[in-house]
């Protein structure tokens, strides 16, 4: 038995670990972005992966977003494992054609004789009072493609873990990282935990009066909400979404039959965004289950607003509250 | 090395021992004013020729005062991000002279498309500097309207704006008012970009459409040498400027510390385009003395030796050097510039401060030119929201 070892990381060096032990693992794994050699990545994330693997295998990039993509689609076709870092989520749409019409695609059209095992990791979210572009969620533009698995880690266990499944699978998969927590909260990592299967929810706080569904950077906002609501005497039950495309239904469809009342959380616009698809999900699989419309809570269907208002902008403890209350008032 | 016909080795293009931040702008450069602050003259480029002694005194003077009040924008900017003011600030330190040379080359009716970084350029075109800071405080997103002085909104999806540039440069085409020959209704348009922007497919794009339409624009390239943390070898292998050849239009590399040379250049550039006569890529070769933003740590990536050689070159003090040399100016003059330094930042410093958070209710304003009315409802549903917090409290 390995010994075991823990230590506290953010998840901005738990997703370095990972892709550490990735590379360690699978001489096939490459990074390939803006700035991730020397510089590390302007957060940080692939910090000193390229002294240690070499030019190689972490790629400085020339300044192109389909350039990246592009030619990840051709590493990957040619065996390896490409691990692209789009460096802002507003950067990733230069790339879009490629992911769209090419990664999404290439299974389907060699009829599963060439699969595309690319990572596409991209920061996301807003929350770190940046100039525009830098704060989006465009993770329902990639969910809507068939092709594309895309998943959303929110805390540094899931990082390090995350991440290593999404580059061991065989699909495409888009990788968001909720920005704001990179260097926000540590936690304890185990490495030699067995982690849960990727394209998995989980229950992160059990309750039993509403359910509230979030994923990425909302969940420590519905954990929050979650904490104040049980000071008032009301129960919720908090699902960490982790995978967006395939969506993990069991668990949310199990709580909904529970509680029969669900509020969903997301950064991104309200318009068509995640949420849409698990109000229409849970509406057609336990309709006798709901006590009420499932509610959403996201952005407004705004560009994404000046960092002085983002505050406002983005769905906080408050707006969570307010939706389970009107949940409940139902 | 190479085989015949491949045309010749990257080694002949670059010299031997090319460095990123060596003195490698090669022969080409085009220079009229030394590190030094000595005039030189150039086969193909001139300045001043066509004024008095007294007009050239005035304009360099004019363009000290420019440079001096930029960086002073620059410096103040950087102070005040430092101080919590603003939440990021994009320095343009060592670009002055590529930046003002090409603003004072446009004329009123040409029409800028700028990065972010374009802060000389803006003062040029008349754009009150404070007005630049709405969009690194987080309180707008450009807060000046394009319309006003011909200067567009910055743009940081990098390399976007160059094809703007062009479909705003083809437009002007069908207005009529290219190739009339009358110098008060010929125009042209500048799009700026960076030497990493070079890469983008949106650049070269706007490269084919602007020689595909013989559109009127000039491509201004600040190859300050970075891209963030990398360096121009990861863009390009060849000298950018040489680039525009393989599109069909001229390329032209001038010493971007070099105010002089920056200036008549691009107002060759533009004039060829305001005639009729199509684009043409400046590279304006010079160097980013700051971080990339101020939260960019560069000693990560780069030797500080670098920088102190770039030191030599500043653009402001060559042209200092030139007028005390040359009794072009005196105490009188350099003591005014620095008092209107001084008024600047006071300006950029309170009217920063004073700059209100905009209402949470505006962000829906101007989502569309016609508001829809789903968006009313939503607005309205949160100004409700909002009220009961206040009768809360
Ligand atoms: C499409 C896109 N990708 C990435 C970025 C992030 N980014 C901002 S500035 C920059 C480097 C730009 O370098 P260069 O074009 O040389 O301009 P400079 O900043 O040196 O003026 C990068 C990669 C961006 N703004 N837009
Ligand atoms: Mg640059």
């Amino acid at each position: 038995m390995s010994e075991k070892t823990t230590q506290k990381v953010t998840l901005a060096k738990a997703l370095n670990m990972g892709l550490r032990k990735a590379m360690e693992d699978d001489a096939k794994v490459l990074l390939m972005g803006e700035d991730v050699g020397k510089l590390g990545g302007v957060f940080r994330i692939t910090d000193g992966l390229q002294k240690d693997f070499g030019e190689d295998r972490v790629i400085d990039s020339p300044l192109a977003e389909s350039g990246i993509v592009g030619t990840a689609v051709g590493m990957a076709l040619r065996g390896y494992k490409p691990v692209v870092e789009i460096q802002f989520d507003g950067f990733v749409y230069p790339a879009y054609d490629q992911i769209v019409c090419q990664v999404a695609k290439m299974c389907f059209r060699s009829q599963g004789k060439t699969p595309l095992p690319i990572v596409i990791r991209i920061p996301f979210g807003g929350g770190i009072g940046a100039v525009e572009h830098h704060s989006e969620s465009p993770e329902a533009q990639f969910a809507h493609t068939p092709g594309l698995k895309v998943v959303a880690c929110s805390n540094p266990i899931d990082g390090y873990w995350m991440i290593q499944q999404a580059i061991a699978a065989p699909d495409p998969v888009v990788f968001l990282e909720p920005k704001r927590q990179y260097h926000a909260d540590k936690a304890e990592l185990d490495d030699t935990a067995t982690p849960a299967p990727l394209f998995t929810s989980r229950v992160v706080k059990q309750g039993t009066d509403v359910t509230v569904l979030a994923y990425g950077p909302t969940v420590k906002t519905a954990l929050k909400a979650a904490e104040a609501a049980g000071n008032e005497g009301r129960s919720l039950e908090v699902i960490d979404l982790r995978t967006l495309s395939p969506l993990d239904m069991g668990p949310v469809l199990e709580s909904v039959r529970k509680t029969g009342r669900v509020v969903v959380s997301h950064e991104a616009h309200v318009n068509l965004g995640m949420g849409a698809e698990l109000a229409a999900r849970i509406t057609e699989e336990c309709f006798y289950s709901l006590e009420a419309p499932v509610l959403r809570v996201g952005g407004f269907d705004t560009p994404y607003p000046p960092a002085r208002i983002e505050e406002e902008w983005l769905p906080d403890l408050d707006r969570v509250l307010d939706a389970v209350d009107r949940t409940l008032d139902f | 090395m190479t085989q015949p016909g491949f045309g010749p080795d990257l080694a002949e293009v670059f010299g031997p021992a090319h460095e990123a931040t060596s003195d490698s702008a090669g022969l080409s450069l085009v220079q009229l004013l030394t590190p030094e602050g000595e005039r030189v003259e150039h086969p193909d480029f001139s300045f001043g020729d066509d004024l008095s002694d007294a007009e050239l005194a005035e304009t360099v003077r004019g363009f000290f005062r420019d440079m001096t009040l930029t960086r002073r924008i620059d410096v103040e900017a950087t102070a005040l991000q430092r101080h919590g003011e603003l939440g990021i600030w994009a320095q343009l330190l060592g670009q002055e002279a590529a930046q003002v040379g090409a603003g004072r080359a446009l004329k009123p009716q040409d029409y800028v498309f700028p990065t972010y970084r374009e802060h000389g350029v803006a003062w040029c075109k008349g754009v009150d500097p404070l007005k630049l800071l709405g969009l690194f405080r987080g309180v707008d997103q450009g807060g000046w309207d394009p319309r006003e002085n011909n200067f567009g909104l910055y743009t940081i999806v990098i390399g976007a704006q160059t094809l703007h540039a062009t479909g705003y440069a083809m437009g002007m085409q069908r207005d009529g008012v290219v190739g009339t020959g009358d110098p008060d209704r010929d125009a042209a348009v500048i799009a700026h970009f960076g030497d990493g922007a070079s890469s983008q497919g949106d650049v070269n794009e706007s490269f084919i459409f602007a020689a595909s339409y013989n559109a009127p624009v000039v491509f201004f390239c600040q190859n300050n040498q970075w891209a963030i943390s990398e360096p121009i070898e990861r863009q390009s292998r060849i000298p950018l400027y040489q680039r525009a050849l393989g599109f069909g239009f001229p390329g032209v590399r001038v010493d971007g510390n070099d105010v002089l040379a920056s200036y008549a250049v691009t107002k060759a550039a533009l004039q060829r385009a305001r005639e009729g006569q199509g684009p043409t890529l400046v590279e304006a070769y010079t160097y980013r003395m700051g971080a990339h933003t101020t939260t960019d740590d560069p000693t990560r990536y780069r030797l500080s030796d670098d920088v102190e050689r770039w030191k030599l070159k500043d653009p402001i003090a060559r042209v200092e050097a030139y007028l005390k040399r040359n009794g072009m100016a005196d105490q009188e003059f350099f003591d005014a510039v620095s008092a209107e330094a001084e008024d600047l930042g006071h300006h950029l410093r309170e009217g920063c401060k004073a700059l209100p958070d905009p209402q949470p209710l505006s962000v829906f304003d101007h989502v569309y030119a016609e508001m829809t009315d789903e968006l009313v409802t939503q607005r309205d549903g949160f100004a409700a929201y909002l009220e009961s917090f206040e009768g809360a409290h």
